[in-house]
Parts: structure tokens; sequence; C-alpha cells
């Protein structure tokens, strides 16, 4: 196979170009391939979260990038991350997506077993390998551990390269987000709950992150499904109380200044998010007793400023998204050029009322679901582009709306402003041209 | 007066009207407080705190089929179409007494847009009761075999 790009920072850093980007960095399988050595190797990406692996033992299977890896309570109670393989003959460690495995990993293949941390515990008939320089490979050495792991609040993520930013650098601000929804449990916690859903896109990931931020697009995409939830309930008379539904799906319908005037902002390493001064999600009616937990867990002030923000898409880059106020996180898992899944889970916040994580999973089934007439929207949109793009009549994506020359990361801007995409595209183009 | 029987054409008789789109007279076999649901779990109980494909009250329905004819829809641009295929349904709860009746139906449901076919393996359970003597739907349960895969656009109803 001919390679265009690995050799070549030049023409991988021309993809990117201030306010446009190439087709390639969503069609070409080769830019696909470097972007997991390159991208998903050396960036923080999110794995699970804690609660999902309370007990020691506790494991949960999943990827970064391309690589298959699990996620384990340690006996020591530390998170830890292995590649998800039998240092023998590569057999997958887990048998089950979650589950529990005790205090060692046991290979269904020949037995092997290893601790929580990977190192070796056991092999039958361990008289076979004397003689052998098998002590000096790298199957002796047990299941290879991803070495940077970082638990903040319970969001563990992994760097898959030996060197590279340190975890608060690479986030920096951004955490702040993250800060917000785990300060909304009055305990000051979040569990995983309510179960995930999985919708496979035939698109590009990328298309699925940018669109996170892009604001000008729910009034016209979503026309048909929020615009006609609107039109339904103005039929029924508009009587009070508001189904959940239209309390949902309504404000995807707010005009353009809504969303001008909600601000966007970014941060270094191509961070960024929605919702700075309101959201989609500000208007939300009250839920009973939950404004009085909060006072008595933080005292009023800073309840209030923890209720106040309103956050709509923090993007976590690469591939996560994060939405503070009704705690729901999406996963951008990239299986090829043209090819995602897309993750959508759901948390409870620890000691609030039970309402709040109801209400977060009727979002999440209305909006992100297969069956989510928003989803449907919104894959169309995403399936129609990565096959125009193969149209050689224009090779250019367009980013310039609000583009202003010599922008830089770190800014709050007009919420409409699609520098949150030239800002991730700018952390992308330094990641894959990098001299390695 | 209620038959098996009458229980058993009622079903075979909604999955017609899905597969010839029929949308209206499809929502009028509801019960007004009527609903759809599509477990997103193996054996699912709870429809509150844990999460579902679809859990469906009339105004959720009606906006699914009001969109479905909408001018600015796009994915269904062209449209879809789907098809059931119905094993003789099985009645597991025949009460008139309390007005409530079950009936059980494997099938296999195929959806399809343009080059595109999707096969599903389905259960479905309807929980049955009679308005002015028609029967009505209370709650259909749809239970895809493989409910917690990962799934494409799902955008009729099985």
């Amino acid at each position: 196979m001919t390679s265009r790009y690995r050799d070549n920072p030049q023409a991988l850093s021309a993809l990117v170009r201030d306010a446009e980007v190439h087709r390639d960095v969503y069609i070409d399988p080769e830019i696909f391939t470097l972007e997991m050595e390159r991208l998903f190797a050396n960036t923080w990406v999110y794995v699970g979260h804690d609660s999902q692996v309370p007990n020691t033992g506790d494991y949960f299977g999943t990827t970064i990038g391309a690589q298959p890896v699990l996620m384990v309570r340690h006996e020591d109670s530390t998170v830890h991350v292995l590649y998800n393989r039998c240092p023998h003959k590569g057999t997958r460690i887990t048998t089950e997506t979650c589950g529990n495995t005790g205090r060692f990993f046991r290979c269904p293949y020949h037995a092997w077993s290893f601790r929580t941390d990977g190192s070796p515990a056991a092999l039958p008939l361990p008289s076979g390998y004397e003689n052998t320089p098998f002590a000096d490979s790298q199957a002796a050495q047990g299941m290879t551990p991803v070495r940077h792991v970082h638990n903040y609040r319970g969001f563990v993520f992994a760097r898959l390269s030996v060197d590279g930013p340190d975890f608060a650098t690479f986030f920096g601000e951004s955490l702040s987000s993250i800060d917000n929804m785990v300060d909304r449990s009055p305990a000051g916690r979040l569990e995983v709950a309510g179960g995930v859903l999985r919708y496979m896109h035939n698109c590009n990931w990328k298309m699925l992150v940018e669109n996170q931020t892009d604001t000008c697009h729910p009034m016209v995409a979503h026309m048909s499904s929020a615009g006609t939830a609107i039109e339904l309930w103005k039929r029924a008379g508009s009587q009070n109380p508001k189904p959940m539904a239209v309390e949902i799906y309504a404000p995807f319908m707010s005009p353009y200044e809504f969303f001008e005037n909600m601000g966007i902002r970014t941060w270094d390493n191509g961070h960024g998010h929605t919702g700075v001064h309101h959201s989609i999600h500000s208007n939300y009616s009250a839920v009973p007793g939950y404004f009085e937990q909060m006072v008595a867990a933080y005292g009023e002030p800073r309840a209030k400023a923890i209720l106040d923000e309103n956050r709509h898409n923090t993007i976590y880059f690469p591939n996560l998204m994060v939405k503070g106020p009704i705690q729901l996180l999406r996963l951008f898992k990239p299986l090829g050029p043209d090819r995602t899944l897309v993750e959508s889970w759901t948390f409870r916040l620890v000691d609030a009322p039970d309402f709040l994580l109801e209400r977060t999973l009727v979002y999440n089934r209305l909006i992100n679901a297969p069956t989510s007439v928003v989803g449907h929207d919104d894959l169309e949109m995403y399936e129609r582009a990565q096959e125009g793009l193969h149209a050689d009549g224009n090779p250019w994506v367009n980013l310039h709306r609000l583009y202003q020359p010599g922008e830089t990361a770190l800014a709050v801007d007009n919420g409409t402003t699609e520098r949150q995409m030239r800002n991730q595209f700018r952390a992308w183009a330094r990641y894959m041209a990098a001299e390695i | 007066m209620i038959a098996p029987a009458d229980l058993i054409a009622f079903v075979y008789r909604e999955a017609r009207l899905l597969d010839e789109q029929r949308f209206e007279e499809w929502l009028a076999l509801f019960a007004p407080d009527g609903r759809y649901w599509m477990p997103l779990e193996y054996g699912q109980t709870d429809r509150r705190l844990t999460a579902s494909l679809m859990d469906e009250d009339l105004f959720l329905l009606r906006l699914r089929v009001e969109r479905l004819k909408g001018n600015r829809t796009y994915s269904q641009k062209p449209k879809s179409r789907c098809h059931h295929v119905l094993q003789q349904p099985q009645v597991d709860v025949f009460d008139p007494a309390a007005n409530r009746y079950v009936v059980w139906t494997a099938m296999h449901y195929v959806e399809s847009r343009l080059d595109h076919q999707d096969l599903y393996a389905v259960w479905a359970t309807h929980e049955l009761t009679t308005i002015d003597g028609a029967i009505r739907i209370q709650m259909k349960r749809v239970d895809l075999v493989n409910c917690d895969a990962a799934f494409g656009s799902i955008q009729l109803f099985p």
C-alpha cells in the first residue's frame, strides 16, 4: 500500500488550514491508522468510571482508540488499565464485558493467571519452560499494563504512550466541567446508572465530535423531531404541566440568538464547551427537595453557584463529550474511517432524588438512542457527509463561521462560532504531524 | 364477548397496519393511556431508572407518526419500509372479568431503506383490554433478542 502521509508531516499539516480541513481527515484509511497511532496513543483518552468497578477484582472491558483494554480494581483499591490480551497467545482475558475476576485473571485457553495489576501469578506445568529463554520473553512479564492512568474524581483516563503531556497539563481548566457534574451530587460522587445506549454510525468519529458544538444545526436538522413536538404540544392546547418530552425537545428549536448568546469557551489541546452563559438545559423544572439537599451539603451561595452553571456540551479532546447539568457522557469510539460506535452513559448523583436520574434517562432515550428521532436526524446528516466528501469537485470542509485571523486557544466567543471545531483541528494537526 | 381468536386476529391485524404504514389506524388501536415499550436489557422489569430503547406514550407515538410524514424529515427521504413475520400468537392471559388479556408472539421484523436492510428477532407481548367492546392496547412490549447490541437507526415500529 502506498503511503502518502506516514512519513510526510508537511502533507499532514497541509490537511488543516486556519478555517478549512481537507476531506482526507474524514475518509482516508491511512489517516485513520495514523490517528490511532499518534492521536489516540498520545492523548488522555476516557476509559470508564470507577463506579463501574467498585470492588476488588471488578473489571470492565473497553477500547482506547483501536486498542482492547480492561479497567480493573486492584487489591490496593486503585484502578488499573491493562491491555486486554493474554501474553501467551493473545486470547482476550475478560469473559464478560464486565464482571468480577476475584484476585486473579485466569486465561480461559491455557489457565495462565495474573494478578489484577497484570503481574504473572502462575501457569500450569511450569517445568516445560525450564531450560528455555522464557524468563526473558515479554510473556513472562504478564499482562502489559497501560502505564499512565489517572482517576479524576471517578473518571478514569489513560495515555498509551510512554512520553507525553501529564494529565493536568493536557486538560487544564477544562476539568471544571467534570467538577460541576460531580459537585451536583450533595455527596460529591457519581455512579454510572441506567445502562448504556450504543448507536452504530457509518461515519467518521470527528463528525460527531464537531456536532457537539455545532449550534447552527438544531433548528434546521431537528425541525422534523423537535419542531413536530412543539407543534403537537400547541395543537393539544399547551396545557401545563408541560410533558417532560416537550421540556427536553423544545429548546432544540430555539432561535439563532439563543445560541449566539449562550457562548462558546475554548481551551488548549482541543478542549472546549458550549453554554457559557446558559444552555438548552437551563430551564428544566425544579426537582422537589434537591436544592435543599445541595444547600445542606454546600451552603446556599456555593449550591447556587454549582446549579447556576448550565454548560451545554463540553468536549474533552479527542473523543469524549460531557453534559454536566444532566450527568450524561458520550464517547465516540472510532472503529474505522467511516464507522463509529457512540456510547451514551448516564450517572446517578449520589444522595440526590431519583427523579434527576429518571429525567437524565428520558433525555438519553429521546436524544441519543438508536431509536431516537433526534438521533435519526443527526445520523442522516453525518452519513450524507461521509458520502458527499468523496465528490472531487471540492476537497475542503469549511469552518469559517466567525473566524478571526490569529485566534488563540483560550477564548470566550459568540455561541455560533465554529471556533471550537478549529480548536480541535489545531490540536489534531499538532499530534498528527509531530516528528516521531 | 371477546374470544381468544379475536385477540389473535387483533395482533395479526396490528402487524399488517404497520407493514402497510396505516399509522393513523394503528394509533387508534391504543388505549388513551396505552404505551409502546422496547426494553434495553434482556428480561428488563424497570422502566423508570433503567434505560429503554423506546418507552412511548401516545404523545410520543404520535410525534413519530407525524414526523414520518414531515416534509423536512430527511432521514425518511426516501422512506423506510417494514415487514413482520409472526408465529401464531399465544394467549397467555384470558380474563374477561378483569378485562385483561395478554398475548405473546414471536416474530421476525425487517426494516429497510435504500440499499440497507436489517433483520431483528423479536418477542412481542400485548397487554390488551376492551373499551366500548373494542380491543385496545394497554402495553405493547417489544423485546429484541439482541436488545443490548449496538444498532444503527431503527425508525419504524417492530
